[in-house]
């Protein structure tokens, strides 16, 4: 088993007496993408800003590629590049002149430097507009150059903080593209995100945070199972005295909950025809039914809404 | 906790940067252009006055540094003025513009310290001040030898160098105070105002509260001499808080070779008595306001390294 590439031990940052992170346990291993989840001010940046060595944590320790970031940031800061959220640029200055300035900043000079900027730049496909200044960017382009950047590093870590924020659909479409072929290069990525939709497509692990503490970690799938007692959600519209009692019956179905005027049904498969079944012997009148896989965000919902009344 | 790795990684390269922006600003256009107006203006006219008294004064050169011929003031003295103005230019937006421009956490990812980022935008800023003082020096010394026909003497040059150092260490104050403010206040508007503000209340306020304060703080008895001298130095003390009193002794001691002290602090009469009228010898003139420019250096020392040790504990996200 390889060391794993990022790890936090008991982690956790004050502000006074307010507790952003919260004695924070995490393992990233090699060639992993992990995702952060949850809302804002989760403690999703903080925990970033500690692993970067940017800020002094509380408690615990952190390292990364096995360095501490707390003694030896050089060391971190050489092998993970880090993209913050709404990553900002020198707007006067060419997307190449900003390269060359970060490039200059990690050491690397001349040929070599103007070398591995234009293989990165080719890379997120911005070779066209290096030489343009960074105010006739779009956001997509100042996302892409944030990741050039990490690339021309040669970082083996990437740290994405809110990556596809504000970018529209086919912008966030090509950025996650861009990030799955990050990861077949064999880079381990660390990214936060509340959008649970896009995070869910390529994280291989993540964790679900609140209140500076996390409150689910591991795959997709098996939170799925694990919280939701299945990975298929169907919604149910059905008019009826005991309609709700009959699907609870059918085998197979883990949950029935009533959801705006419908029921959300949890379930461990597309169990469709025997719930409609269900319904009708029920003598219920069936509206409308339709099966969705679950998504993160119905293992979000469903486990924040025990949240409140576990603390 | 002890840290590994150099402090001054990547102090070239935002050096260098930084200095490149300055240099290439619209800012310092503007400001390079207002000193070389008022300075050719003020050096221009003194030299057409000096002129008339070529061969009774040794120092002719350095006259016209501080003569000033009514209602302008004297080439040292517009610089006591504009000196700080660039400085400030130079400072007010040199951190919080990082915030502002979302670049800090970015800049600060790479493998260098904020030591790093600290120290190469100050050098970049002095580095800036010291081109554009160095140019008007020259300019001023060339002006000097075509108008009057007669090169310095190594005495004169030697004088209006140090002078040229004091110049620069006395921008090095305001451009640490200038960023000083631009690690306190996130705005860059704040940071320039609250810089100006201080430079106001130097340039104009500082010797009106000096006159307000002495009385109240060290009343003269009018009947002992011992008590009027206290109140004068303390009056001396106060006003050399302010970094334009140290600066202007500076400019006095290093450009008048005959000011023997008597414009610098309090001397009786009969600590003149006997003294040699006539120029002093350079060490001497420098001996004399050692005081003023170690002032000057340990107040630009003292205000960098309040501006370092907040920005050490700020926090990086916006």
């Amino acid at each position: 088993m390889s060391e794993p590439v990022i790890r936090a031990e008991r982690l956790t940052k004050k502000y006074g007496n307010a507790v952003a992170v919260d004695s924070l346990d995490l393992q990233i291993e090699p060639g992993e993408v992990f995702g952060l989840l949850g809302p804002n001010g989760a403690g999703k940046t903080t925990t970033i800003l500690m692993l970067l060595g940017l800020t002094e944590p509380t408690s615990g320790k952190a390292t990364v590629a096995g360095f501490d970031p707390l003694r030896q940031p050089l060391e971190v800061k050489r092998r993970a590049g880090y993209m913050p959220d709404q990553v900002g640029f020198y707007d006067n200055l060419s997307g190449l002149e900003n390269l060359r300035y970060t490039a200059k900043l990690c050491g690397l000079r001349g040929q070599d430097a103007d070398d591995r900027i234009q293989a990165a730049a080719k890379r997120v496909k911005l070779d066209y507009a290096m030489r343009k200044p960074v105010r006739t960017y779009s956001r997509g382009m100042r996302q892409r150059l944030g990741i050039a950047e990490i690339l021309m590093k040669g970082a083996s870590i990437a740290i994405l903080d809110e990556p596809t924020s504000g970018l529209d659909p086919q912008a966030s479409r090509e950025f996650l593209e861009l990030i799955r072929s990050l990861k077949n290069d064999g880079m381990t990525i660390l990214l936060s995100s509340h959008l649970l939709e896009m995070v869910q497509s390529i994280c291989d692990r993540v964790a679900l945070f609140n209140r500076g503490k996390i409150g689910l970690m591991g795959k997709v799938g098996d939170l799925m199972s694990n919280v939701l007692g299945g990975t298929h959600v169907i919604r149910v519209e059905a008019e009826g005295a005991n309609v709700a009692a009959a699907i609870a019956k059918v085998p197979g179905v883990a949950r029935v909950a009533p959801e705006g005027g419908r029921l959300r049904v949890e379930a461990s498969g597309d169990l469709r025809g025997d719930i409609a079944r269900a319904v009708v012997n029920a003598g219920g009148d069936l509206k409308m039914i339709d099966a969705g896989e679950a998504s993160l965000e119905d293992v979000y919902t469903r486990y924040f809404e025990g949240v409140p009344n576990a603390a | 906790m002890p840290r590994e790795g150099s402090a001054f990684a990547g102090v070239g390269a935002v050096m260098m940067k930084e200095l490149a922006d300055n240099l290439s600003s619209t800012r310092m256009r503007l400001l390079e252009g207002l000193i070389f107006i008022t300075g050719a203006g003020a050096v221009y006219s003194t030299i057409g006055a000096v002129k008339e008294v070529i061969g009774e004064d040794p120092f002719i050169f350095l006259r016209v540094f501080t003569t000033g011929i009514p209602p302008l003031p004297s080439f040292v003295g517009f610089l006591g003025f504009l000196i700080p103005i660039i400085a400030i230019a130079l400072g007010f937006d040199g951190v919080n513009g990082e915030f502002n421009r979302r670049t800090m956490s970015r800049i600060l990812a790479q493998p260098i310290y904020r030591d790093g980022l600290l120290f190469g935008k100050f050098l970049a800023g002095l580095a800036t001040i010291s081109m554009a003082l160095t140019a008007l020096w020259l300019f001023v010394i060339g002006l000097g030898i075509w108008m009057m026909g007669l090169p310095p003497s190594t005495e004169e040059v030697m004088r209006s160098l140090a002078f040229l150092v004091a110049s620069i260490a006395y921008g090095g104050v305001w451009l640490a105070l200038a960023m000083l403010f631009s690690v306190i206040f996130r705005s860059a508007a704040t940071a320039a105002l609250a810089a100006l503000s201080v430079w106001l209340l130097f340039a104009f306020f500082w010797q009106m509260l000096v006159v307000l304060l002495t009385p109240i703080i060290a009343p003269a008895d009018p009947y002992s001499v011992a008590s009027q001298v206290h109140t004068v130095e303390v009056g001396l003390g106060l006003s050399r808080l302010s970094p334009n009193t140290l600066f202007s002794e500076t400019a006095l001691a290093f450009l008048n070779p005959a000011e023997r002290g008597q414009n610098l602090g309090v001397l009786l009469p009969q600590q003149l008595q006997g003294a040699i009228s006539g120029p002093l010898p350079f060490a001497e003139s420098v001996g004399l306001v050692w005081p003023q420019v170690a002032g000057l250096f340990a107040s630009f020392i003292l205000l960098f390294t309040i501006a370092y040790v907040l920005f050490q504990r700020q926090e990086v996200r916006a």
